[in-house]
């Protein structure tokens, strides 16, 4: 007979063994609030339908305090998700080469977050010229 | 010994399956020098302290890959890590996270040498070539394509790292499914449609959800997370069209 017993330790709890799985879990929380501010934009889409009088509440309600509140939350949230999802990015892209050396990380990375600056500034500046 | 010489507590979480119920902390006390690694303290700990501990090793310089364990909660080579870099406050080893202990520091590591085999980790040829044909060919470029994936010791700290392998012992994990990718990324081979039933599988590619901890704690800069979430898109193109192509790999 074998004396063999090999331990199998739990894995309760596990997200709060290294701050590495924290940051993870940080950024798979950003998910949820990029769901919730869907719908709240899918919400003023259905407004839109409903009329001018209908979409004005809507837009009113937007500034109310607490959704003020709301916005910065899910924007200092949105910061980090874009942060968190760029920096993993060139973990799902095949080796890249340019002019025969490899394309690096680092580059990855700070291309996509200079893209969705742009792309914030150009949305920010379309918004400002139609008001 | 020097006589600059000065005492380290090492906790080591012991584990004796004909006594222990479950593994117990044990902390000794070692005199170490600045170029001691914290694997040449335990191999003190065994000469001089309590000869029962067990832990693996060989090669002592970071190429043999069996010395891996915790060290103070983070997955390593405990033969490139120095006791210096945790004095005075003390270190913690433990086994290998995610994988069940079989005595103190050695691991049972049955789950990843039956999951290495079964990856066919050779180069499978894309057509038979005589010896009179001569040697396969490859650019430096075709060599970059898969050389980083081809570094691996099979050290396993990756699993130790990856939590979905901790929470479902049935995902391929990373370091096994960067060399699957070793091989099927190699431009002389063409055994990809048979790794490909393994990868494809929901233990596969899509077991892993990203974390990025592998490719951080790998010693030799294998970067698995890459290896792994680099062929999702593949897969994804193969499930979407395995209907229509006939012989389409992977389920
Ligand atoms: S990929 Fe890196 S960490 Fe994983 S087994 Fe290989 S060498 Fe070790
Ligand atoms: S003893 Fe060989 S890798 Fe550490």
């Amino acid at each position: 007979m074998s004396n063999r017993r090999p331990y199998v330790r739990s894995m309760d709890g596990w997200w709060k063994r290294d701050p590495y799985f924290i940051r993870y879990m940080a950024r798979e929380v950003t998910a949820v609030f990029v769901a919730l501010y869907a719908i709240v934009l899918l919400f003023g889409l259905v407004r839109l339908g409903q009329g001018e009088a209908a979409f004005n509440g809507w837009l009113q309600y937007l500034k109310t305090p607490w959704m003020l509140v709301f916005h910065l939350i899910v924007l200092a949230v949105f910061c980090y998700h874009t942060w968190s999802w760029f920096n993993i990015m060139p973990k799902t892209m095949p080796i890249i080469f340019m002019g025969g050396k490899r394309l690096q990380p680092g580059t990855i990375t700070g291309t996509g977050l200079a893209a969705s600056v742009v792309a914030c500034l150009a949305v920010l500046f379309i918004v400002r010229g139609m008001s | 010994m020097a006589e600059n010489e000065k005492i380290i507590e090492i906790e080591v979480l012991r584990y004796r399956p004909e006594q222990d119920k479950e593994p117990v902390l044990q902390t000794y006390k070692v005199p170490f020098t600045d170029d001691m690694s914290v694997l040449q303290g335990l191999q003190y700990i065994k000469d001089y302290l309590d000869g029962t501990v067990s832990f693996r090793w060989s090669c002592r310089m970071a190429i043999c890959g069996s010395c891996g364990m915790m060290i103070d909660g983070k997955p390593k080579l405990s033969c490139k890590t120095f006791l210096r870099d945790y004095y005075p406050g003390g270190l913690r080893v433990e086994a290998l996270a995610h994988l069940p202990i079989e005595r103190d520091l050695v691991v049972d590591a049955t789950d990843f040498v039956t999951k290495l085999e079964s990856i066919k980790p050779y180069i499978i040829p894309k057509e038979p070539r005589a010896l009179e044909q001569g040697e396969y060919l490859q650019t430096p470029q075709q060599r970059d394509m898969y050389e980083q994936f081809s570094s691996c010791i099979n050290c396993m700290l990756c699993y130790a790292a990856c939590p979905q392998y901790g929470l479902n012992p049935k995902f391929t994990g990373p370091g096994i499914l960067a060399l699957m990718h070793r091989y099927n990324a190699d431009s002389r081979d063409g055994g990809q449609a048979e790794r490909n039933e393994l990868g494809y599988a929901d233990e596969g590619y899509w077991g892993c959800t990203a974390v990025g901890y592998c490719s951080e704690v790998c010693p030799k800069g294998v970067d698995p997370a890459n290896a792994i979430n680099q062929n999702k898109m593949n897969s994804a193109i193969n499930y979407f069209t395995r209907f229509v192509t006939p012989g389409g790999a992977g389920k």
